[in-house]
């Protein structure tokens, strides 16, 4: 176990650092760098006045120079300023951080506490009314991006209620902004939730056609007991590898509804700074997140070898 | 104690109507072994599947007949009833122990959750019980052996923890469906004998399907022979060897290396047959005897009317027209 802890972490420290270059050269092979846009809108150029900007934001140097300098910023645990508002890169990723998270959470619970129970029914319910319903839901939820998804959301609450989920002010406290998120979240996590419904449905299907299905039954075993002890904890295995991989999904899916439903998060922000070739910002924002994401599929390894006694993790 | 009348159970396929059992009859008397045997396909599994209503429904239904337990008819018991009978008053090992256990839950919960559904008590109780079956079917270390899981344990000791499973709530009839055939020919030999000791102990009543008829002549007391979904022959498991009446079962005895030697002694004279042709679809069976097209002792009878199942000894009951030729026939 030990030794393969360690050869993990030295291929996500290996990831993590293919990751930084790959961000690092794709957004400088991005056309026009910050000065670009300002002077752009502006109207004219003084080419002096803009190197001038160039040399102080440090965009003159070498690129690899440029990436040494991030490097061992990061290193001292310093992330530059940002361009824009010229502020520690810090300062303003952390406060964001927190709201984007909930959301992330929020939405992956919704897509596992909807998906694998809905997916169990599905299975055990197959080829009835009830299977065919969820099965269309789920493909509707597949099919529909979760930004148009979001608008209708919004459009209904509108309608119906004549209120509007989204972020005005900061919320009262920490359940108000859960209910508050929970919407947002709901449009990211349908399509997940439809994807582990899918998965959870045929996993079981197959499960059930096992040997140990009908052992378990010719014990005695109750039909909720053999659903759920017996199939689930085999039929899970698959999805909980899925959900892995629907976890850096995700990010793609806050972007957008961050943006429809108006809420600070560090996922709207990111866009925004690509817009303006914040290039602290960007590059750290993108980093975060691939740290997030590697860990959490190093955490979905290790919940696989808990579920599954078969895999052990050793030499 | 067991009566199974007239069962028919009926698959119902895009390919059309398979009578995979239809119209078997026996009974099973309480501490007796019966086998089951006949070709591939003749409707054993589906015969024991049906006693413990196991069967998925669709495609596969009992469509007629009656499974009288100390004369309690388990066809017509509701379904938390029967649950209460599975495991606890029939019992049934598979064919296949690599597969037939559960991959995620440890060889202990498995055989305690038995115990536990049929009320064992506290959780003591099962403990103690699960490591005294573990014992008793002969898995060493069972302190350790409750702890892991069936990838860790080797076919054979699958095997026995299933057994140790279908026998932890001293079930009154257990039904053993292949339980050696997936296993190398050391290791069966000592599973069955381990079958046989613990039905002593137990006084269990047990079903046991093979096709293998060394099997039989070693454990069986019994015998029923299948083909095509219905009984063709059965007698106790002496006569069936001295006196086989049907001649799909003295097919199945000439083609068996094992029985013929054990038989006579001396490796068979001549060579080995096979009963020539193959088992018939089910679901485009001939009319007349099943058997016919296979059958040397055919006539136009055979192929015309379904013979009766009569008693043609006292106890050695057989459907063939031509029995008496059998009798007496040369063996070769
Ligand atoms: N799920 C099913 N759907 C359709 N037909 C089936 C199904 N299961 C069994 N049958 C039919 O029932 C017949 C009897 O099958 P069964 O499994 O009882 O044979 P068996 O005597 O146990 O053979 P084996 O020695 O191979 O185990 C088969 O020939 C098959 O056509
Ligand atoms: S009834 Fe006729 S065909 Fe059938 S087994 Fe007997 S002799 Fe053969
Ligand atoms: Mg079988």
């Amino acid at each position: 176990m030990g030794a393969y802890l360690v050869r993990r972490f030295l291929l996500m420290v290996l990831t993590l650092f293919g990751m930084s270059v790959l961000i690092f050269v794709m957004l400088r092979l991005v056309p026009g760098n910050i000065t670009d846009i300002i002077f752009d809108s502006a109207g004219f150029v003084n080419p002096a006045k803009k190197a001038a900007i160039e040399r102080q934001l440090g965009l003159d140097q070498p690129i690899v120079t440029q990436y040494i300098t991030w490097m061992a910023g990061l290193a001292r645990g310093d992330l530059g300023y940002a361009f824009v508002s010229e502020k520690p890169a810090l300062d303003e990723i952390l406060p964001r951080i927190p709201v984007t998270a909930k959301l992330a959470v929020l939405a992956l619970a919704f897509s596992v506490l909807f998906g694998v129970p809905l997916g169990v029914i599905s299975a055990v319910r197959q080829n009835t009314g009830l299977d065919y319903v969820l099965r269309v839901v789920s493909l509707s939820g597949l099919s529909l991006p979760s930004f148009w998804l979001g608008l209708l959301i919004l459009m209904a609450c509108v309608h119906w209620f004549g209120w509007i989920p989204i972020y005005r002010s900061s919320p009262d406290n920490f359940w108000q902004e859960i209910a508050l998120l929970s919407i947002p979240a709901a449009a990211v996590g349908f399509r997940s939730s439809a994807l582990v419904m899918r998965l959870t449905r045929s996993s079981m299907l197959e499960v059930l056609r096992q040997d140990y299905i009908r052992t378990a039954r010719a014990k005695g075993a109750s039909e909720p007991s053999v659903n759920y002890d017996h199939a689930l904890r085999n039929a899970v295995l698959p999805v909980v590898t899925v959900i892995g991989i629907e976890a850096a999904f995700l990010v793609g899916g806050l972007i957008v509804t961050e943006t429809v439903f108006n809420i600070p998060g560090v996922a709207r922000f990111l866009v925004e700074a690509i817009r303006w070739r914040d290039y602290p910002i960007v590059q750290n924002l993108v980093m975060f997140i691939a740290i997030i994401v590697v860990m959490v599929n190093f955490i979905v390894d290790m919940a696989y070898a808990a579920l599954d006694p078969r895999i052990k993790y050793e030499e | 104690m067991l009566e199974v009348h007239n069962l028919q159970t009926y698959f119902y396929t895009r390919a059309g109507l398979v009578k995979a059992v239809d119209g078997v009859s026996f009974s099973l008397w309480s501490g007796e072994t019966l086998a089951i045997v006949g070709e591939s396909g003749c409707g054993k599994s589906v015969t024991a599947l049906s006693l413990m209503r196991l069967l998925a429904d669709p495609p596969g239904r009992i469509v007629g007949g009656a499974v009288r337990l100390d004369g309690r008819d388990l066809l017509g018991l509701n379904a938390a009833a029967m649950r209460q009978v599975r495991g606890k008053d029939v019992s049934m090992v598979f064919q296949e122990p690599m597969t037939s256990l559960n991959p995620v839950m440890t060889i202990g919960r498995q055989i305690g959750e038995a115990l536990m559904l049929h009320g064992a008590g506290s959780r003591e109780g099962v403990r103690d019980r699960t490591l005294e079956m573990l014992r008793l079917v002969g898995i060493p270390e069972p302190a350790q052996r409750v702890r892991e899981y069936p990838h860790q344990l080797s076919g054979g000791m699958r095997q026995r923890a299933m057994i140790a499973i279908a026998l932890a709530c001293n079930p009154k009839v257990l039904i053993a469906d292949e339980p050696t055939s997936a296993l190398d020919v050391t290791i069966q030999a000592q599973i069955l004998e381990l079958m046989a000791n613990l039905q002593r102990k137990l006084g269990t009543a047990m079903i046991l399907i093979t096709h293998d008829l060394g099997v039989v002549a070693e454990t069986a007391d019994r015998v029923i022979v299948m083909y095509a979904g219905r009984k063709v022959e059965e007698a106790a498991v002496d006569e069936l060897f001295a006196r086989p009446l049907h001649p799909y079962t003295r097919g199945l005895m000439r083609s068996i290396p094992r029985f013929a030697v054990m038989r006579n002694g001396v490796a068979p004279a001549g060579r080995l047959q096979e009963i020539p042709g193959m088992v018939p679809a089910l679901s485009a069976l001939p009319t007349g005897c099943a058997f016919a097209p296979r059958c040397a002792f055919a006539s136009d009878i055979c192929r015309r009317d379904y013979p009766r199942y009569e008693e043609k000894r006292a106890g050695h009951w057989s459907a063939c027209w031509h029995s008496d030729r059998l009798v007496g026939a040369a063996d070769g």
